[in-house]
């Protein structure tokens, strides 16, 4: 069954890795719903949030693919019930309309959203949250004259995981545990190889 | 000469060097034991090609006549050596030439190192003269691929390419060098071989528990069937498979990269997997009860239709790759790691055993197939010579010694079936890429990674004229390559297609021929065509007992068919003999 999962991505800090891992989504002509690299909590190992809606068997396959690039250090999927996330959002709207209708007003606060810049001619509102969150406020939106909406990829923390801290460094060793050294989704056997 | 001997001399002595980006390349192939390199000059590679005019006695430079030559020749080299191949080629067109033998490669698990020039950095993005996008064009058809636009980062950047292109899986790795950094001076403080990058690892741990699982299985097996590919070869693993098998009393049949890694007549040794592969294998592939794969990937051409394929079969899959666990076919047991590690804990823990009745299965097919297929081959009534006929004359001459370098089609189906082996990194093809135009350049690299070898190249009519201007390569250094073309006159295996699933619209199949003979006449190369079967094997022994490099040509019937064969989108049981 297709679901959305979240892809997260440790890496070496490389020109080129990112197109790398595009290709591996794009070859099998799997669309990425949302893309996003940041620094991780390890100095120097970058971090990629990649969301995409396929079952669990491709996002498997695609991870192992992942793995097996020369910079990347490891791969991991979940679910959204495994993370908590967000993506964050920006909506501009002429500051006249929003100045005077008391419902937008009441509308803003309900959905969290708080101003970035107020100038004469139109304010900034942003909205962290869930997609549908985001999503439910441009539609409130629109009929006060919605001049322009941005939404930013998805940022995800895998709620059962301790860090990449001590996981770099059986990376560094020369000698790994077994951890380092493999596949994580390959621990689970049961789950995994299933005939 | 002298000079650069007393330079190296002076390296070792005193640490810090300063020495150019060009030179600092070199020294790199010198340290990672390199003796052969293929390549081409041109604008942005020259101050690499400058230094090397220094290395002439320490490195084996091999000017071809298309980038593509160069890099199938390094392919060629690295299998038949073990080794590294090693190509140069220039920005632009040099570089985007390369890109059809490293997706070869990269499919083969060939380990190649290409360095190509890039025009000066100041100049990237700007649609400068031969400048592309090298980098982006590779990504997807190189293990590894980085470009370099200081000097300083050469030694670590050709440590890692080395290292990255021949460790675990091997792999294709492309190394793309501004001008600028191949003439920069930097102080050049030697060179490191690089054995661990963090991010990358080449060999799995084996666990033990695995190899447990997978030797009780094997213990259990009734009708067990081994499946080896090239990975018994790449790792270097010949003898511990042998073992292994003949521990186990183990059948065991091999994909077309995985040939030679057994010999032929090895009493277990049951044939060929795949389309064109031998009965037996195929039939009692959806019979076994223990399907055990050894360093090959499951391609579509093996396998035919997935969700036919061995249903009925615990299958154990040995791989160093964990991306090949369960890709294509589902595994009950994954033995990933080194098979050179792995085989021998598996045979230490099976039972020394012999399938006697099991094996005689195989057997009856092979009777099978040899009544109805093969003895027409090999004996035709026809007064045309048959591919397989030839190839079985070439065996009674090189008694299995020779390398067989083949092309693509039919006669590589062929030679794949009928060519024997007695010793491994004995069959060069391409497999995977199916690239028409490899066998001739891949015979000369071979020639260089086998120099005390005979190196047969068997190439079809089509796929010689699409490589043939690599014979100025020949001339010009000498590599004894023995070129046996199997004329058809027909784009062959296409031309079968369409005689079994086209309706025998012949469209653009029929290829003319320039005569061969004097084409390699043109080039200084002895040659001769015969189309009498009386004539062959004179021929075929001239060929091989002539000094230096031969062309022959064999007139073939025009419209043969390999068979058997399981047709596409097929199951391996409903496999064709007819």
């Amino acid at each position: 069954m297709k679901q959305e999962y979240t892809i997260t991505v440790y890496t070496e800090n490389q020109v080129g890795l990112l197109n790398r891992i595009a290709i591996i989504f794009t070859r099998r002509k799997i669309n990425i719903d949302s893309l996003n690299t940041s620094p991780s909590e390890v100095e120097s190992v970058h971090r990629f949030t990649i969301v995409i809606n396929e079952t669990e068997e491709v996002v498997r396959k695609l991870c192992r693919q992942i793995e097996k690039q020369v910079e990347v250090l490891k791969a991991y999927y979940n679910t959204n019930e495994e993370i908590v996330w967000q993506e964050l959002a920006l909506y501009k709207v002429p500051t006249e309309i929003i100045a005077e209708e008391v419902k937008v007003e009441r509308l803003l606060r309900e959905h969290g959203a708080k101003a970035v810049v107020i100038r004469k001619d139109y304010t900034v509102f942003e909205v962290a949250g869930h997609r549908e969150e985001t999503d439910n406020l441009i539609k409130v939106l629109e009929p006060y004259g919605l001049i322009e909406f941005v939404r930013s990829a998805r940022v995800a923390i895998i709620k059962d995981s301790a860090g990449f801290h001590l996981k770099l460094k059986e990376f560094e060793a020369a000698d790994p545990g077994e951890d380092a050294a493999e596949n994580e989704f390959l621990n689970r056997q049961e789950e995994v190889f299933t005939m | 000469m002298e000079t650069l001997e007393l330079e190296m001399k002076k390296t070792a002595e005193n640490k810090v060097e300063n020495i150019s980006g060009s030179e600092a390349v070199l020294k790199a192939l010198i340290e990672e034991s390199v003796t052969t390199v293929f390549g081409y000059p041109g604008g942005a590679i020259m101050p690499i090609y400058d230094a090397l005019f220094d290395y002439d006695g320490h490195l084996n430079h091999i000017l071809v006549r298309h980038e593509q030559g160069a890099i199938h020749a390094a392919q060629g080299y690295a299998r038949t050596s073990g080794d590294v191949g090693v190509v140069f080629a220039t920005s632009g067109p040099g570089a985007t030439n390369l890109v059809t033998g490293l997706a070869d490669a990269q499919i083969d698990s060939t380990p190649v190192v290409a360095i190509t020039g890039q025009v000066f950095a100041h100049l990237l993005g700007t649609d400068a003269f031969q400048e592309t996008d090298v980098i982006n064009i590779t990504t997807p058809v190189t293990k590894w691929n980085y470009q370099v636009t200081d000097a300083t980062e050469i030694p670590a950047v050709l440590a890692k390419a080395f290292y990255i292109a021949k460790s675990g899986r091997p792999g294709p790795v492309l190394i793309d060098i501004t001008k600028n950094a191949q003439l920069q001076k930097f102080d050049y403080k030697g060179y490191e071989k690089c054995t661990h990058i963090r991010s990358y690892r080449p060999k799995p741990i084996i666990r033990k528990t695995f190899v447990e699982e997978a030797a009780k299985l094997i213990n259990e097996a009734k009708k067990p069937f081994v499946i080896f590919g090239q990975g018994v070869i790449l790792g270097r693993a010949e003898q511990e498979f042998k073992a292994f098998i003949e521990k186990g009393g183990l059948p065991a049949a091999w994909t077309v990269l995985g040939l030679s890694a057994l010999e032929t007549d090895h009493p277990l040794n049951v044939g060929m997997l795949g389309m064109h592969g031998n009965y037996g294998p195929n039939v009692l592939t959806n019979e076994c009860d223990v399907l055990i794969a050894v360093g090959m990937r499951f391609d579509d051409r093996v396998t035919g239709r997935l969700d036919k394929y061995a249903k009925q079969a615990k299958v154990i899959h040995l791989d160093i790759d964990p991306a090949e666990i369960d890709k294509n076919v589902k595994t009950t047991v994954p033995v990933w790691g080194d098979c050179k590690e792995t085989l021998p804990m598996l045979t230490a823990l099976i039972e020394e055993k012999q399938h006697t009745d099991w094996l005689k299965r195989f057997n009856q097919y092979t009777k099978e197939e040899v009544e109805l297929v093969i003895n027409k081959e090999m004996h035709p009534d026809a007064a045309e010579m048959t591919m397989a006929e030839v190839i079985d004359s070439l065996n009674e001459l090189t008694r299995g010694e020779a390398v067989i370098v083949t092309d693509v089609g039919q006669h590589q189906m062929i030679a794949c079936r009928y060519a024997k082996f007695v010793r491994s990194k004995s069959n060069v093809t391409s497999g995977g890429l199916g690239t028409m135009g490899f066998a001739l350049p891949a015979a000369i690299g071979a020639k260089y990674g086998a120099p005390d070898r005979t190196v047969v190249a068997i190439i079809g009519d089509g796929g010689f004229q699409m490589t043939l201007q690599e014979l100025g390569t020949i001339m010009q250094f000498g590599a004894e390559v023995k070129m046996l073309i199997l004329n058809n006159n027909f784009l062959g295996m296409v031309r079968q297609w369409q005689e079994l699933f086209h309706s025998r619209r012949y469209s653009f199949v029929d290829i003319q021929s320039p005569d061969f003979v004097t084409i390699a006449k043109g080039y200084g190369i002895t040659g001769r065509s015969v189309n009498a079967r009386k004539e062959l094997k004179a021929a075929l022994k001239e060929m091989l007992d002539h000094k230096g490099s031969y062309l022959l040509e064999v007139m073939v019937g025009k419209e043969n068919n390999v068979f058997p064969m399981v047709p596409q989108g097929c199951s391996v049981s409903e496999i064709r003999l007819k």
